[in-house]
């Protein structure tokens, strides 16, 4: 699982959509890797504005990386600047999780994530 | 060539119906209702995985198309994605592929960090079928792709609100067995994408027809909606690879074989195994050459049935068609008050 698909992922139990604390799921026990992938600019600077820079930063620094600004890169920063596209492809398109847990911040469901597949089904007495 | 003939799942549905319109009732019939598609649904699934997936590599024209208007940089979801054949469809989008079976999400993983098709043989045997209008080849196949793969519930998906520019739900929505749980997997999905102006937040919806007058099943206006359609596996090695695959391992070799039996809807012609009920999503015990026979449960949606699925589940049609034995619908959410007061 990569971090950007984290940055639109929210707790499954209904109840849970409503509340700021369900987004960003939190990473537990993560395990991480690095996949090698060709770096698109076009798709990264039109991808920015999907991002929810806030919770990527929670995110960020949750994984143990340095702190991201805390104001999101312009499309013209991120074509100047082949330092930063190159970090922000690394991070969000790069690197996975491999194993480990994402926990919901209103209920505390914990999802698991195995060999890079988070697992949404949950339990029926949370349907 | 004897065909085996599909069954019908009146009985069960209507009990499924019964049960959730009966007061005070809901959560015991939403109960009984997923009991029903785990046997006849994703169970099925689970045990037919690297074998379905052997048969699914041609993009639906329809679906195609709409992949590739989508602008560079959008998000998407794959709602249903199985094997994840439409997740590399346009690779200047992320697509966000979610299924039920944790078996298919394996495959589909395991296809997006390759750089190159690994069925390449397979297809190459099922062009032969292509001459039977099976749409245009399964390509964009380089390097690892930006896409990725998660277990999620139709019913129960884990995407933020309004959080995606378009979603995908290609033949998922007929495995639900009422209507109301149809009617919500398409809400589910509305909830998802964006409110804005075109082409923003557009969610296709693509489901079996009943209307099939030109297929050999045999189904046509006015037939029965609800029906069990038997998925032959041939014999027990196949299982057993089916279980070697669902540990996330593959075999080109099992996939070469199966494909032969692909035709042009993806669908597995008429088997000439014996006709029989056979396990309905189980296994063991079966000897060593018995196919076996599972039972998938299907809704098949009449013209304009879709359409009001999309309206009850509170969105709006922007365009809808037929193919190939097939209706589908792009929908959207009601375009915000701005937008109409034009
Ligand atoms: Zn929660």
């Amino acid at each position: 699982m990569k971090v950007l698909t984290l940055n639109f992922l929210t707790c499954a139990v209904k109840t849970c959509k409503a509340s700021n604390d369900s987004f960003p799921l939190h990473p537990k026990d993560a395990e991480l890797a690095k996949d090698g992938v060709e770096i698109n600019p076009q798709l990264l600077v039109n991808v920015l504005p999907r991002i929810d820079w806030t919770a990527l930063r929670t995110t960020s620094t949750e994984l143990g990386f340095p702190a991201l600004p805390e104001q999101p890169p312009t499309a013209e920063d991120l074509t100047s600047d082949e330092k930063m596209l190159q970090e922000l492809h690394t991070l969000l398109l790069e690197t996975q999780m491999l194993e480990g847990k994402l926990v919901c911040g209103h209920c505390g469901h914990e999802y698991a994530v195995r060999e890079g597949i988070a697992n949404f089904l949950l339990p029926s007495h949370l349907v | 060539m004897t065909s085996l003939p599909s069954s019908s799942a009146a009985p069960a549905v209507a009990k499924l119906a019964a049960a959730a319109a009966a007061p005070g009732h809901d959560a015991q019939a939403e109960v009984e209702a997923e009991a029903y598609e785990r046997t006849h649904v994703h169970g099925v699934y689970e045990a037919i995985a690297p074998h379905f997936s052997a048969t699914r590599h041609k993009p639906w024209p329809a679906v195609a198309s709409f992949l590739q208007a989508q602008h560079p940089g959008s998000v998407g979801l794959d709602v249903g994605c199985g094997n994840g054949k439409y997740l590399r469809e346009n690779p200047a989008v992320f697509m966000l592929g979610s299924d039920r079976s944790a078996a298919l999400v394996a495959l589909a993983r395991s296809r997006l960090g390759r750089s190159e098709e690994p069925d390449a043989a397979v297809a190459a045997t099922t062009t032969t079928n292509a001459a039977a209008g099976s749409g245009v080849e399964f390509s964009h196949e380089s390097g690892a792709a930006i896409s990725d793969v998660l277990v999620a519930d139709g019913l129960s998906l884990p995407f933020r609100d309004r959080a995606v520019d378009f979603a995908i739900c290609v033949a998922v929505v007929h495995h639900l067995s009422t209507r109301a749980r149809r009617q919500e997997a398409i809400r589910q999905l509305l909830r998802c994408v964006k409110t804005g102006e075109a082409p923003s937040g557009q969610v296709l919806v693509y489901v079996w027809a009943l209307e099939q007058g030109n297929s050999r099943r045999g189904w046509d206006e006015g037939g029965e909606q609800d029906l069990l359609v038997p998925w032959v596996l041939k014999s027990t090695s196949q299982t057993q690879q089916s279980r070697t695959l669902r540990r996330g391992l593959d075999n080109p070799t099992t996939a070469k074989q199966d494909a032969v039996v692909a035709n042009k809807s993806g669908e597995p012609p008429a088997p000439t195994m014996p006709a029989g009920d056979g396990p309905a999503a189980g296994t063991g015990g079966v000897g060593h050459t018995d196919p076996v026979v599972f039972q998938r449960y299907y809704h098949l949606y009449r013209k304009g049935e879709l359409e009001e699925d999309v309206l009850a589940a509170g969105g709006v049609v922007i365009t809808s068609g037929y193919e190939r034995d097939n209706w589908w619908t792009v929908a959207a959410n009601e375009a915000p008050p701005s937008q109409s007061e034009k």
